[in-house]
Formats: structure tokens, sequence, C-alpha cells
């Protein structure tokens, strides 16, 4: 090659027709999903759960999407009652589907664990619960009181994780990550997608 | 089809194809033209190429010393993260060091600090070498490389504090830390493509398509990447678009770019095909770019993306094995010059690696192997091949040979490189070789359902176990390369040398012998 234009005009040529495939269509294509009346938007509450969701990383070991049966365990694992579909994931901004599981998937997590003292016990110190996890403890979202107040969620520890006096509560941040966590039930019957008009007419000689 | 310098007489066209409208195509004239030319005269004089050199100097090193400073602070993030796997209430008492905030420090720290600066430095090198004249614009690539890292740093922090876009390879605040890094990227960029408008030669070399290529494609994807306008399922769709472009237009490219000026230089050899380099270059852009969905395999997506990309990373078979034919047929037979070039072996070890990471790549995209590799640490072997074993052992090569250059002298320590390159050559082939493992036992007990979750995990751990050893010997790799590069810039403060290095003395041609 000895001309500049034809480099760099066939470098942008290249990376805008990827953009136009891979983000431009899909956006116009996906951006009208109509959603399942079951699922609602997150509240106060579950978006700052959500928030720290993302600010702690959780989304580096636990996805939220459950795949088709036919070639993956997700559903047989009760993951989720069906494969998850875009129209699930409306009210997602950013998106959390994540690419490791080095933990469990957490798409159907409050159908599957519906019980906020457990998520609290869990998050404290997940050995406590499950003697072979490797999920990291979260004490910094609990602290450490002599006596529990009026309105504190104190947590009913094992006495072999139990402080030596006190007792250990949880902060608001713990309580929404949970109230989050609560939330991730997509257990209704999966949107049956409206036909388009188009294909209508196709299909009408 | 190799460009041979012994026929220099252009009137005595190539005998394999004496007539016809070959003799006339004007890639093929102006490429006959200018590799027909005597070596000894397009060489031009050393004192022509250190002005060059020169000229790129400031920036070049500025490049080398924030790149080594991110790699040393990555390493330990990197070892960190490792070891959160294997004792998880280690210094989780932080939420500043809690496991989901080192690790994408960690990620962020090499692709952005390390790689992006010493890419950074690499480029503002090859350039005015490539285009045979001093670079343009030097202060602003400077101030590029500055705005940059400055925008990493903030980045970060901002990220170990909690604030962050939550998107893989993207989680550098979009408001406080993005911005500094596109302005950077651009003026690194704007000093780059001025010093190409104004060469010296008329044809350009295959390094220069992938260096120059490789600004507006990083700039463009990662405003892309970046807008705050998606959601649901297309930020993820932008997510990974964005995250496998930036390992395929931007850590990638750089350093094809670089492996592609070290081999034939070092070895004293053209590149054995123009045409493969050709089918290489545009082959990846094409089908590079079109990827990333494969990262998204049975996910909640349009099947027409996902196939998209399946497609597009089978293609990629064409690329990747132009560039490994083109570049292990101009080797052949010279491997022993590794002998004598450190640079050399650590750049051979990243082409190898290129190959090896890309038919990886495609094995894993199959819907087949995906299944079981899917979400496990499989992903994480795969991404050190890449980034590591390719990009890394690259950058590493291009520093040996690039820093002597601009310091004007030798390595003080040929037992230091080979300590550095034992324990990080070491370190990375027990890693891959470990999370691989790890990976499919971890992906097989996790598709047999009748097997509990806790399978999954167990059956990971003493790999896991093995790949913090690894981790622990490519950080000490790393202190040893450190230190070494620190040593040889010091010794630039004393004024004796001792004996002039090789390099200043010109270059006897290995001729081409038949």
């Amino acid at each position: 090659m000895t001309r500049i234009l034809v480099l760099l005009l066939g470098a942008l040529a290249t990376v805008i027709f990827a953009l136009v495939i891979l983000v431009i269509l899909p956006g116009t294509l996906l951006a009208k999903v109509d959603h399942a009346p079951e699922l609602k938007p997150y509240t106060r509450q579950e978006l700052h759960g959500r928030t720290l969701y993302i600010q702690n990383g959780c989304v580096y070991c636990h996805s939220q999407q459950v795949r088709d049966p036919s070639f993956t365990s997700d559903v047989a694992r009760g993951w989720g009652n069906r494969p998850s579909v875009p129209a699930d994931y409306r009210f997602d901004k950013p998106h959390l589907l994540g690419t490791m599981r080095t933990g469990p998937d957490l798409f159907n997590v409050g159908g599957r664990l519906p019980d906020a003292e457990w998520h609290l016990l869990h998050l404290y110190q997940p050995r406590a619960l499950v003697p072979w996890s490797i999920m990291p403890s979260y004490p910094f979202l609990f602290e450490h009181k002599q006596q529990a107040e009026a309105g504190d969620k104190a947590l009913k520890l094992p006495a072999s994780h139990a402080p030596a006096s006190g007792v250990i509560v949880a902060r608001p941040e713990a309580l929404d990550l949970v109230a989050y966590l609560l939330a991730l039930k997509h257990n209704y019957p999966a949107p049956v997608p409206k036909p388009a008009p188009a294909a209508n007419a196709v299909n009408k000689p | 089809m190799s460009q041979d310098p012994a026929h220099p007489d252009p009137a005595h066209p190539d005998p394999a194809h004496p007539t016809g409208h070959f003799r006339h195509h004007p890639v093929r004239e102006a490429t006959q033209r200018d590799s027909a030319i005597d070596h000894s005269k397009v060489r031009v004089s050393v004192i022509d190429t250190a002005r060059f050199d020169a000229s790129s100097r400031a920036p070049v090193l500025l490049g080398f010393l924030l790149g080594i400073l991110w790699l040393l602070q990555g390493s330990l993030l990197g070892d960190l993260t490792s070891f959160k796997f294997d004792w998880p209430d280690l210094l989780s008492a932080q939420e500043y060091l809690t496991f989901g905030r080192v690790r994408p420090a960690h990620l962020n720290m090499m692709v952005y600090g390390w790689a992006s600066s010493a890419m950074f430095a690499v480029s503002l090198w090859l350039m005015p070498r490539l285009c045979r004249t001093p670079l343009r614009w030097p202060g602003t690539a400077m101030a590029g490389i500055i705005i940059w890292n400055i925008g990493v740093f903030l980045g970060v922090a901002l990220l170990l504090t909690g604030v962050g876009d939550g998107l893989e390879w993207l989680e550098m605040d979009r408001r406080l830390a993005d911005p500094l890094l596109i302005l950077g990227a651009a003026l690194v960029g704007a000093s780059i493509w001025r010093t190409l408008a104004d060469r010296k030669v008329r044809h350009l070399y295959v390094s220069v398509w992938y260096v120059a290529a490789s600004y507006p494609w990083l700039v463009i994807i990662f405003i892309a990447g970046n807008l705050p306008i998606y959601e649901g399922v297309e930020s993820a769709a932008v997510n990974w678009f964005y995250a496998h472009n930036a390992l395929g237009l931007w850590l990638t490219t750089i350093n094809l770019g670089l492996i592609y000026f070290l081999l034939p230089k070092i070895i004293g050899r053209p590149i054995y095909s123009y045409w493969l380099s050709l089918v290489g270059f545009w082959g990846l852009a094409l089908f590079y770019s079109l990827n990333g969905m494969h990262h998204l395999i049975g996910g909640p997506m349009p099947s027409w993306m996902i196939a998209t990309s399946i497609t597009a990373s089978i293609m990629m078979v064409i690329p990747v094995l132009a560039v490994g034919i083109n570049q292990h047929m101009t080797i052949t037979g010279r491997f022993g010059a590794m002998r004598y070039s450190p640079a050399l072996t650590f750049i051979v070890l990243a082409a190898m690696s290129y190959t090896a990471v890309s038919l990886q790549g495609i094995l894993t995209a199959l819907v087949n192997v995906n299944r079981i590799t899917h979400f496990t640490h499989w992903t994480i072997a795969h991404s050190h091949l890449g980034v590591y074993m390719f990009v890394t052992m690259s950058l590493f090569g291009g520093i040996y040979y690039i820093m002597p250059r601009l310091i004007g002298r030798e390595w003080p320590s040929a037992n230091l490189i080979r300590a550095h390159f034992l324990l990080v050559g070491g370190g990375m082939v027990l890693y891959v070789v470990a999370l691989g493992i790890g990976g499919v036992l971890q992906g097989l007990d996790m598709l047999d359902a009748a097997k509990p979750f806790e399978a999954s995990v167990t059956a990971a751990k003493p790999w896991l176990l093995a790949r913090s050893v690894a981790a622990v010997l490519i950080t000490l790799g790393h202190f040893v390369f450190a230190y070494h590069a620190y040593v040889l810039y010091s010794l630039s403060k004393t004024d004796v040398v001792p004996q002039p290095p090789f390099f200043f003395i010109r270059p006897v041609l290995v001729k081409n012998i038949k």
C-alpha cells in the first residue's frame, strides 16, 4: 500500500461496518421490546442495591442469564424455569449478564433463595452457611455493636463465626443489596413478542 | 514470493511472471521497486537512524517508564486477586480491597496502564523509523501520554472507591476518567498521523498499516463503548463489541506491527510475503471487529447476532494463518538467532502465542466447546494467553530492543534478562495450563446437572492455587525486569561508555544465500 487515504478509509469502513451490525442495528431492533407485565421497574432501594452489586464487582463471579436447556444444564440446576430473553432485561442499565460462574447464576436468586436473613448472613460470612464456598466475605456491609438498637437487623450467627461480645448488625447497604437480590425473580412465563406488521403482510398473499 | 534483495535490477522483472498485466500492476511495481533497491542504499546511515530515534526519545522513554510502573502495581493487584480465590477472607475487611474491586483494577492497570502506555511508546518509536523522518509533534504525543495516564490513575482510584460504569473492560468512570483517555489517545494519534503524512518513503510498510490504523480504531470503539445511552441486552452487545475490539483492534494490532518490524530487522531478512501481510491486515480488520458476541453464546441475544460473531470468529482462521505463516516463513531457519537476541526470543514467543491464542479463541467460539468452557476459568487462561503471552511478551521484546538505542548503552546483565525470561515465561506457561485444566474440569462439572454446584468449585480449587504460584513467579520476573531497566537508565547518567554498543557500528548485511 502506498496511499494513506486508502488505509484511513479502509480502517474506518471496517470498524463502522461492525458498529452498524453489532451496535446500531440491534439498538433499533431491541429498543422497543415489550416486557412481561410481571416484570416491574426496580424500586429506589433495589436500585441502590444494584449499584452496590456493581461497586463490589459481584458480576465478576455471578452471571444473570439462563441459557437454552437443549445445550446447558442451567434450567436443570434450578437457576430458572426457561431461558432468559431480551425483555427480561428491560430495566437493566448497565447490563449485568456476566461472563463467569465462579459462583452460581443469580437470574432467579430471589425465587430460589427467598430468605432475606439467609442472604445477610451469607454476605457477612459465606462459610458460616456454605463451608466449601470461596466467595469473599463482606464485613464492611455490617456493623459490630455492643447492643442492637431499635430497628436494627441483628444477625443470628453460629457460635463459630459470632463475635466474642455484642452483635453484628446489617448496615443499610447490606439491606439494600439483599433487597436487590430478592428482586431478581424471573419465574413468570416469557413474554410473547407481538408479531411485527411487516411479517403479517408477508404471510398474507 | 519473497522480496529478494539479491536481484536489484528492475530492468529484469520477476521471472515468475515474465509477461502480461502482472508486470504493470501498480502495487506490484511499487513493491518490486521498493524491495529491489540494494539494501546498503536503503539503509540510511546510522546517523540518520539515530536522528529519528532522538526525535521520539522523550515520549518513548516516558511511555515505557509509566508502563513499567503500572506493570508492577498491576502485578501486585493481580496476585492479591488470585490469592483471594485461595483465601477468600484475605483482606476482605476493607471495601477498597474487596475481590470485586481489585480484579477490575488489575485488568484496567494492565490493559490501559501498562500495555497501552508501552504501546504508545512503541508506536511513537516505530513511526519515525518507518517513515524515515523525525517524529512530528513530539510534545503533543508527550502530553497525550501524560493525559492518558492521569485518566487511568483517576479511573483506577475511583474504581477502588466504588465509582465505575460497571461494564467489563469499560469500568473506568465515563465522566471523569474516560474523556482524559480519549483526549490522550487522540493526541498521540495526531502525532502518529502527522508523521505519517510527512513521510519520506513512498511505500507503507506493513507495520505502518497496523500502528496507524489502531489509533482511529481505539478512539472510535472507546467512544462507542462508553456512550451512556444503552440499556438492557444492547448494553451487553456494546460491552462485548468494545471489549473484544480493545483486544483485536488495539492490543493485537500495535503488537503485530511491532513484531512485523522487529522480526525481519533482527534476523536481517525481509518479510516472506507482501500479499500474506495484506490478507492478514484486512482480514483482521474485517473479521475481528465482528467477533464480540461470542462472549454471549447462549445468552439472551438475538441468535443472528451470536451467529454473526461465531461465523466471524471462524473466519479469523484466514488472517491468523496468513500472519502466522508469513512470520514463520520469515524466521524459519534462523531460530538460532534467538540465542544472541533476547528481543528476538520474546518477539518469537509472542508471535507464536498470537497464532496459538487466536486458534484457541476460534475453538472456544464453537458451541460444542463453549458449552463447557463458557463461564469458567478457561476464559481467564485464554485472556492471559492473549494479553500476556502475546501482547506483554511482544512489548518486553520491544523494550529490550528499543531502550538501549535510546539510552546509548547495552543492557548491563544477560543473567537478569535470562532470569526475567524464565520467570515470566515459566510462570505464564504454568498459569495458562493450570487454569485451562481447572476451567475444563469446572465446566464439565457444571454441565452435569446431576452434580451439585459445589463440585465445580472444589474441582477448580487446586488449579487456582497453582495459578497463584504462577502469579508470584510472574511478579518476581517483573521486578527483575524493572530493576534491570532502572540500572540501564541510571547508567545513562554516567558519561563514560566503556565500549560502543554494537548497534552504533554500521550493520553488516546478512545476504540471502540460496
